[in-house]
């Protein structure tokens, strides 16, 4: 084990394409390995890379704009890395991992590193997963790196935060600009990007956005980006608008602001994984005939007698 | 710590130009339904592109599908692949229209597991589980 480790660590150093992806597996699977290989990490590249964040509804197209953004990076020399989140079955744990079928262009591509993730029906925990993939990715030179995950669900919000800025995908024919106004939609994108604009209504949906976005601080973040994926339309205009945004949010010190949110939430994350076997454990050695809350109070107070005044 | 109750990963993919993917999705769901994380890589790849895919996701195993009678050069050549990126830990299981005679030949060129049309969905599931145990027990002695 200890031979392997070290090989390891000598591969993710190589960035060969294997240990970058047993490091994940590692690490997700929370093997003892995972502290040695995360405190190894070239923490250079990890601080300098750009994590970027494309969320949107199901079938708006987030893995074919991705494919699509990848190849203009990919033309500018940029070593990519994506994260590509999909959720589990909450009933059988299983899941299909389907982002690969759209960017199977890149498959031969070493310098694009695709990870598909299940979300596991993990209530927390999955910040600490896809950040530390994350982290894995950039240390081995990518920047950027994409976490891409469909934006409903909690958790789903969550691994967003890890993203330096956020892209929000939007088709024509889903809705009308009330559901774009709903809480949580357009606030926690930087940037709006309504795709399939060769399809009906994608005019109106724009022109709705706009006005939406009226009053935004800058330039880049009131404007409505028009792509169409598939064939690559508008997606150079995206590219430099993400770069002027994170030149802006890097010399303004919002990256800072975020990146140091994005460590808090990745470190509460791994503090309630790390706890839960634990308690888990203690639960199976106490009857717990009480109230669930009081319960979770003592429970807490056995194990971490520091953190509870009872 | 919870390591070995953590979901076996496998990939599903298509080589060849056959675009007929209604057995490798069935397949594909059958394993989603049975708690597996399962990769699924579309029709019409190169046995390049579904191991350099393998590798980036870390399965344990590949599964193939081909109705096009092109079985006898394509799986091969995806052991192939990965014997040249150095790969000696993942399995690859075939399924499809598949002759009997075809069967011995495909085994002797390294494919672990080989399905027909009648091979029973329990079995296939169970075959992938073994080949995912078996590479749990390389990694996690």
């Amino acid at each position: 084990m200890r031979n392997d480790l070290n090989a390891l660590l000598e591969g993710l150093h190589n960035r060969d394409a294997r240990s970058i992806a047993r490091a994940i597996s590692l690490v997700e699977n929370d093997h003892e390995a995972a502290e040695v290989i995360l405190t190894s990490l070239d923490q250079q590249n990890v601080r300098s890379s750009q994590v970027l964040g494309i969320t949107g509804s199901p079938g708006v197209g987030k893995s074919t704009l991705t494919s699509s953004l990848v190849r203009h990076l990919r033309s500018q020399g940029k070593r990519v890395g994506i994260v590509a989140v999909d959720p589990s079955s909450s009933i059988t744990g299983g899941a299909l991992l389907g982002d690969r079928v759209r960017m199977m262009g890149h498959a031969l591509d070493s310098d694009v590193v695709v990870r598909s993730m299940a979300t596991r029906g993990r209530l927390g925990g999955l910040c600490a997963a896809a950040g530390a993939a994350v982290r894995i990715m950039a240390a081995s030179g990518c920047s950027p790196v994409i976490i891409e995950t469909v934006g409903v669900g909690q958790s789903e919000m969550d691994i967003i935060r890890l993203a330096d800025l956020t892209l929000m995908v939007l088709a024509p024919g889903l809705g009308d600009e009330i559901q774009a106004m709903k809480a949580g939609i357009l606030e926690v994108a930087d940037l709006l990007v309504v795709n399939k604009t060769d399809c009906v209504g994608a005019e109106t949906l724009s022109m709705d956005l706009e006005a939406a976005l009226r009053g935004r601080k800058n330039a880049c973040q009131s404007r409505v980006f028009k792509t169409v994926a598939t064939t690559g339309q508008g997606i150079d205009e995206l590219a430099i608008a993400i770069d002027e945004l994170d030149a802006i949010c890097r010399s303004s010190g919002e990256h800072d602001r975020r990146r140091h949110s994005s460590l808090e939430l990745e470190i509460v994350d791994w503090a309630v994984e790390l706890l839960k076997p634990r308690l888990l454990a203690e639960l199976q050695e106490t009857a717990y005939p009480a109230e669930p809350r009081q319960t979770a109070r003592k429970l807490l107070a056995r194990l971490c007698p520091l953190m509870i005044d009872t | 710590m919870h390591n070995n109750d953590s979901p076996f990963r496998v990939l599903i993919g298509k080589p060849g130009l056959d675009g007929h993917d209604r057995g490798a999705k069935f397949i594909a769901r059958a394993l989603r339904d049975d708690g597996f994380e399962v990769i699924y890589t579309g029709i019409r790849r190169t046995p390049e592109e579904i191991v350099a895919a393998a590798i980036q996701e870390d399965v344990a195993a590949i599964g193939l599908s081909s109705l096009s009678g092109a079985h006898l050069r394509l799986f091969p050549a995806v052991v192939e692949a990965l014997r040249k990126a150095g790969v000696n830990d993942i399995a690859v299981l075939g399924g499809g229209v598949i002759p009997e005679e075809d069967i011995r030949q495909l085994k002797e060129a390294g494919i672990a597991e080989v399905f027909t049309p009648g091979t029973p969905l329990e079995v296939i599931l169970e075959a992938f589980r073994n080949a995912c145990r078996q590479h749990r027990e390389i990694h996690q002695p």
